[in-house]
């Protein structure tokens, strides 16, 4: 999974620069979900969630359609409310707050949609700067911070476009940087692979991982595509050479490295970054199924999760 | 039967019955009415968490209205939409009056709004202002041919046109164009998750998206209104004068004279109401689509049916009120 990728204004380091205050130390939890519970109509669809999502942690909600995916992220970012259970971001009840509040709140928060959302009546340009326009930044900040976002899914060719001359891989790309520009400490990307071929995931994933091991980012990314957990878990953007790295630095693949080494990493034989962790939560049936680090998942009797490491291979 | 219904005619034992079931079904009705605007305004743009809470203990209730009889039940289930449905548009639009008294405020867009709804309305307005006008005339004029008061003409084009025609025909032309264009547009951006994203943003979508269509609604059907009644007089003219042989003169002064000013209170007022009710319900309709594409559609005509409707209704009362106060 090795790609070469455009060199970084290191003196625009994004890490450095975030405006935003993170009420949390490195370790402690910036995403928790207490005991959450959902429902439509006659069905409950989560069915007392609570995890966490500490400080610099990228984590991975797998699992089938319908599972609730997108449901949690969109409770994180307060965009919907749980019938009960409580989810703070950054140390705030977002389940107790006023919409009022949550508006300049979600301005902490990047979201990623699952197809990409963006304002279809606004150009590439002004579907990245929205944000930016909207706290009313100087006009030649919000044209460099457009065009550094746009570099950095490599996507500046394309300013002036509009969403619909746009492919699936690029729409969400523009989305990252959309989510990106605002520098937010917390990022939540709903199924950013979801339709997309395998080379395009691929270059969507590496762009989380640029987001998290440059921007010091926090995710939660939804996802059924087991891949892509063990994409952020197995790999990691060396900013010196400007290429992504195999953690275990073996040569081999992604999954097929990662499947085919599966006891061997389940005994801890894995290199593991440890100021970036990965962790996987299995979401079935509204309630976790599994949570632990991916290489954990890896190492799996369990039925079920086999079914779903065997769907990637 | 209870007893004492012993003794009463058939007719007011079912009127009694009647009664009854509307007494004891009622509580449950307007319960149901709450507890569904609270599972809607859960993705309301409005405070949702005494919703979530409410429609949390709503779940174990909801079988106790479905165990009446089934046409009770269905009955009762449209009724307690409309009722939800009214009090979630009230909610809506009172939070959209809400906004209009503090920043942050999208002149840019409400100056696009006004240049399509405005601007954008002008030729169909102008089309059917000089048809209606020149029919006018001709519906009347031979009428007034009979008595020998062809120079009435200019009388009665301009006060049905001032008073009534212009501001409930360019309501539902407005409505037909743009409640039916706010309806679809707002309805596509909700199921392409563009509101959504606008929210994660940071950005009030009632401010962003609603408050612009409303003002400039508000502000441009008067003004098309204005026109309309004048183009509808200048079509009017032109059959007088080439059916009738009435001179400009003639038909321009009477046709100004014949009017007071609570003709023009009356004609200028309606439109702020027309257009208010026009871009709240379009507005409205667009913003709670469900069900994709199809639902774009559903909403699409709804917005122009409820818009053309309520329009409609408020402009008899509106008359009456107004009557009232000028005459």
């Amino acid at each position: 999974m090795t790609r070469d990728v455009p060199p970084l204004d290191s003196s625009r380091n994004v890490a450095n620069t975030s405006r935003h205050e993170i009420q949390s130390v490195p370790g402690e939890a910036l995403i928790s979900l207490h005991d959450v519970h959902v429902g439509f109509e006659d069905r409950e669809v989560l069915q007392g969630i609570s995890f966490d999502v500490a400080h610099g942690e990228t984590k991975v909600l797998l699992g089938e359609t319908g599972t609730g995916k997108t449901l949690i992220m969109k409770l994180a970012a307060g965009l919907i409310q749980p019938d009960s259970g409580r989810v703070l971001v950054m140390g705030h009840d977002v389940s107790e707050m006023p919409e009022k509040e949550l508006l300049h709140f979600r301005r902490s928060i990047g979201f990623v949609f699952q197809e990409g959302a963006l304002f279809d009546s606004m150009t590439v340009s002004d579907n990245v700067s929205f944000r930016l326009r909207e706290e009313a930044m100087d006009e030649t900040e919000i044209e460099e911070r457009v065009r550094e976002a746009l570099r950095f899914v490599e996507m500046e060719h394309a300013l002036e476009k509009f969403p619909a001359d746009l492919s699936g891989g690029m729409r969400r790309r523009v989305s990252i940087a959309r989510a990106l520009v605002d520098r937010p400490p917390v990022v939540l990307y709903d199924s950013p692979t979801a339709g997309l071929d395998p080379v395009t995931s691929q270059t969507i994933i590496t762009l989380i991982l640029r987001g998290r091991d440059l921007q010091d980012v926090t995710a939660l990314l939804a996802t059924h595509r087991v891949q892509d957990a063990f994409g952020l878990a197995n790999f990691r953007f060396d900013k010196a050479s400007g290429h992504v790295v195999a953690l275990a630095g073996n040569g081999k693949s992604g999954l097929a490295q990662s499947l085919a080494e599966r006891e061997e990493a389940a005994d801890g034989g894995r290199e593991r970054n440890p100021t970036q962790p990965t962790n996987v939560l299995v979401l079935r049936d509204g309630k976790i199924y599994f949570e632990a680090p991916a290489d954990e998942l890896l190492g799996t009797k369990d039925e079920y999760l086999k079914k779903f490491l065997a769907s990637a291979e | 039967m209870l007893d004492s219904d012993v003794g009463k005619s058939d007719a007011s034992r079912f009127r009694l019955g009647t009664l009854r079931i509307g007494t004891a079904l009622a509580p449950k009705i307007f319960r149901g009415c709450l507890l569904d605007a609270a599972r809607i305004s859960r993705y309301a743009f409005v405070d949702s968490a005494q919703a979530a809470h409410s429609a949390r203990h709503a779940s174990p209730n909801m079988p106790e209205a479905s165990a009446t009889s089934s046409l009770t039940a269905v009955l009762g289930d449209v009724l307690k939409r409309q009722v939800a449905a009214v009090q979630d548009y009230t909610l809506l639009t009172v939070q959209a009056m809400r906004c209009m008294f503090s920043p942050p405020y999208y002149w840019l867009d409400t100056l696009e709004q006004m240049d399509i709804v405005g601007v954008g309305s002008l030729p169909i307005i102008i089309v059917a202002g000089l048809s209606i006008g020149g029919v006018l005339v001709l519906q009347t004029a031979a009428q007034f041919q009979r008595f020998g008061e062809t120079a009435l003409t200019g009388d009665a084009v301009s006060l049905a046109l001032v008073r009534e025609l212009g501001p409930a025909v360019t309501a539902l032309l407005v409505s037909g164009r743009n409640a039916s264009g706010m309806a679809s547009e707002l309805g596509s951006m909700v199921v392409t998750e563009q509101v959504d994203a606008m929210r994660a943003l940071g950005t009030d979508p009632i401010r962003k998206l609603m408050m612009p269509r409303v003002i400039a609604t508000v502000l441009m059907v008067p003004l098309l209104t204005v026109v309309f009644d004048f183009v509808g007089l200048c079509g009017g003219f032109l059959v007088a004068y080439s059916t009738l042989r009435l001179g400009a003169v003639q038909f321009w002064t009477r046709a100004i004279n014949s009017l007071d000013i609570g003709d023009v209170v009356q004609g200028l007022t309606k439109p702020v109401v027309f257009g208010l009710i026009i871009a709240t319900v379009g507005c409205y309709c667009g913003l709670r689509v469900r069900g994709g594409t199809q639902g774009v559609g559903r909403a699409t005509t709804t917005a122009v049916v409820i818009s053309s409707v309520c329009a409609l209704v408020a402009d008899f009362f509106l008359s009456r009120l107004l009557l009232y106060l000028f005459q």
